[in-house]
């Protein structure tokens, strides 16, 4: 019997040892074999920043340089000199337009095809299918996805989302196709995030839910869709970065004008309806190898992109910390 | 507070007194208070919870030994003290004292008498020759049983012998299988439960799982949501709150987090998560709770916890609990079915089943023998 611990109240307990370590195994002991790949390792991912911070130092010194707040606010205008040829605030509100219609489209049709793959799924061939047209879209070139692009909103029945000659040609190009096309290139991140995200949602969540008596599709809106938010930010951040970087779409569907150029006179339609051009395309022109050969308006243009895409993946990262500190759930703990 | 051990020493029944300092200091440690009141003493000495303050057997939990008919003094039927009465409309607030002394449980014959009012409840569940099938492979072989309400079934046996299997049919989560069929019939009050809705049948018919798995909402949120219409936000927490309030005291948690409801369910330690997904089972006003195995996760205060709950709970629902752990099926179980390899091999009350069963793999395995 006086083996048995008696039950002692909690503040007799004695305080916990410090946490200490063993002896660990020292390099030398390795094989050949395994130094060098520790080694390599190592400077694999010490190269891996030094290079980023190559780009962001490099871009950031020359932007500075060359960044002048009005270059911000002043709509670019067509001269022979650099000092006439005004700013980039066009290309800036081109990128923020096309960004928001592309996420639009894009983000329900990511999140519920990948919602129907997982928890649907059904028949087989079905998803097969969904799952490869998402894999060729996400392999596609984008300037392929573009000519495409700019073939189907040629087409007579897209005539009111762009704008027509007066030979009775549609011109294709707009903020709203250039946007739609977009969403093609923002749809496979979008997609494979809220797809991993489900697949990784414990089978004893769903059954809780079905056990409450909640139909598949309550369970999905209440229970399977917040608990995959983060995944969603994540693959939005990815799809938004695709959109502000892509060139080629912005090129051969938007047209490409210096300035934003509305079709009609509603206002808001008649911007969408037009044409226009975002900051990648800025930068190609201004670069040495466009029609404008400004490189210094080039450099604070891409020095704009680098920071816009930079703050986004600091704001989304805050996000899906914060509500996953709030919900407290956490995937890996589980 | 004494800190003199040999007073807290459960092994030493004579010395084990409920004295008033350990008393008050479970009073000043635990979380809440209905049940431990201030101790009033009576006029002959005798305390307000049974228990006898001095005398040959004094602390012991019978004076003189045990007799048929007492009741146990920490059993579901225990005199209350006053100060824990509450109005007729809510149910009594339950109290969860985490640092109390483990208490031994009365012997079979003993509980007999407290629980002769089982069995003779409501029949809610019928199965009639009910198999169940993976594929080809036979999981549950014609298992026949009644349950009832006012009482708690206890299916026991080794593991892989389709207790699990038949505990999920009851509310059709087998059908999220593909390959499971069934042969045979389930009537809830005399329904078949195919010809039912799913979401009906399961809102009537709630399970809690082995492992406590809350929603990644806070603790309002994970009650409220069995309540309100599939996928409404609607009604309004104003509407909603009493119910889940009644539901978070009936399942023996709201004294616990009555501060903050808005809290994530997943800061919960794993035995207050578990009680709250009993209570968010119970919200809905079931008539039957099936549990699998709810405490295997779960550490002894917890569990104890928690198998009071059931003996509560089973006044108005009819309970059915998996378990591997054979003493826990004894605490808790007014009947008990034992399966083996899918046969339902002996069906009858807790005492008659681990006292006198009637087969011998019975008799084996409540033994030890195998399992």
């Amino acid at each position: 019997m006086s083996t048995l611990a008696p039950i002692l109240p909690t503040e007799h307990a004695a305080a916990p040892p410090r946490p200490t370590r063993g002896r660990g195994s020292s390099m030398r002991s390795w094989r050949l074999f395994d130094q060098i790949v520790y080694i390599a390792a190592w400077a694999a991912g010490l190269g891996l920043c030094l290079v980023t911070g190559a780009i962001v130092v490099y871009m950031g010194v020359r932007g500075l340089q060359y960044l002048r707040p009005e270059l911000l606010v002043t709509r670019p205008q067509v001269s022979s000199s650099q000092a006439g040829s005004g700013g980039f605030l066009d290309p800036l509100i081109g990128t923020a337009v096309l960004t928001a219609i592309g996420l639009a489209l894009a983000l329900p049709l990511g999140v519920c095809s990948a919602a129907w793959i997982v928890e649907y799924g059904r028949p087989a061939w079905l998803g097969r299918l969904v799952e490869s047209s998402i894999e060729i879209v996400a392999g596609t070139p984008d300037i392929v996805i573009a000519i495409f692009g700019l073939t189907i909103f040629e087409l007579g029945i897209f005539g009111p989302l762009s704008s027509t000659s007066d030979s009775g040609v549609v011109t294709g190009s707009s903020f709203i196709t250039a946007g739609a096309t977009m969403s093609l290139i923002a749809l496979p991140p979008l997609y494979t995030a809220t797809r991993d995200g489900l697949q990784a949602v414990p089978a004893h969540m769903r059954e809780a839910a079905f056990a409450l008596g909640k139909t598949r599709i309550a369970t999905i809106r209440r229970v399977l869709l917040p608990s995959v938010r983060s995944n969603i930010a994540t693959g939005a951040t990815l799809g938004i970065s695709r959109i502000v970087g892509d060139t080629a779409i912005v090129i051969l569907v938007l047209a490409e004008t210096t300035r934003n150029e509305p079709a009609g006179s509603i206002p808001l339609l008649g911007f969408l309806r037009g044409t226009g051009s975002s900051l990648t395309s800025y930068v190609y022109d201004n670069s040495p190898a466009g029609e404008g050969d400004a490189p210094q308006k080039a450099y604070a243009a891409a020095f704009v992109l680098l920071l816009f895409i930079l703050l986004l993946n600091a704001a989304v990262g805050r996000i899906s910390r914060a509500q996953a500190r709030s919900s407290g759930f956490d995937l890996q703990k589980l | 507070m004494s800190t003199d051990r040999t007073l807290l020493d459960p092994w030493r029944p004579s010395e084990s007194a409920w004295t008033e300092e350990m008393v008050a200091s479970v009073h000043a440690n635990r979380m809440t208070g209905a049940v431990l009141a201030q101790p009033s003493d009576g006029a002959d000495g005798s305390r307000a919870d049974g228990l006898q303050a001095d005398g040959p057997h004094a602390g012991g939990l019978y004076a003189d030994g045990p007799h048929a008919g007492d009741l146990h003094p920490n059993g579901p039927h225990a005199p209350m003290p006053a100060a824990a009465a509450v109005d007729g409309v809510v149910p009594p607030v339950r109290t969860i004292v985490l640092d109390r002394q483990p208490v031994p449980v009365a012997p079979p014959h003993e509980r007999e008498a407290i629980r002769s009012i089982a069995g003779t409840g409501l029949e809610r569940l019928r199965l009639e020759d009910v198999s169940i099938y993976y594929g080809a492979k036979r999981a549950v072989n014609s298992v026949s049983l009644s349950i009832h309400q006012g009482e708690v079934l206890a299916l026991i046996g080794p593991s892989g012998c389709g207790k699990t299997s038949l505990l999920r049919t009851l509310n059709r989560l087998t059908e999220l299988t593909p390959s499971a069929a069934r042969s045979g019939q389930v009537l809830l009050d005399g329904q078949d439960v195919h010809a039912l809705q799913d979401t009906t049948l399961r809102s009537r018919v709630a399970m809690v799982f082995q492992q406590p798995n809350p929603f990644p909402m806070s603790i309002f949120d994970n009650v409220a949501f069995a309540l309100r219409e599939q996928s409404r936000k609607r009604p309004r927490r104003r509407e909603l709150e009493p119910l889940v309030i009644e539901a978070l005291s009936r399942a023996g948690l709201y004294e616990e987090v009555r501060e903050d409801l808005d809290r994530p369910a997943l800061r919960l330690s794993g035995g207050q998560q578990q009680r709250l997904c009993i209570a968010r089972a119970i919200a809905m006003r079931p008539e039957v709770l099936l549990m699998d195995e709810p405490c295997s996760a779960l550490d002894p205060i917890s569990t104890s916890v928690i198998e009071d709950l059931i003996h509560e709970l089973r006044r108005d629902l009819a309970v059915v609990i998996v378990t591997h752990n054979l003493a826990q099926a004894q605490r808790v179980a007014d009947k008990v079915a034992f399966m083996y390899l899918g046969d339902l091999v002996e069906y009858g009350t807790a005492s008659q089943v681990f006292e006198q069963p009637r087969a011998e793999r019975t008799r084996d395995y409540v033994r030890g023998a195998f399992g």
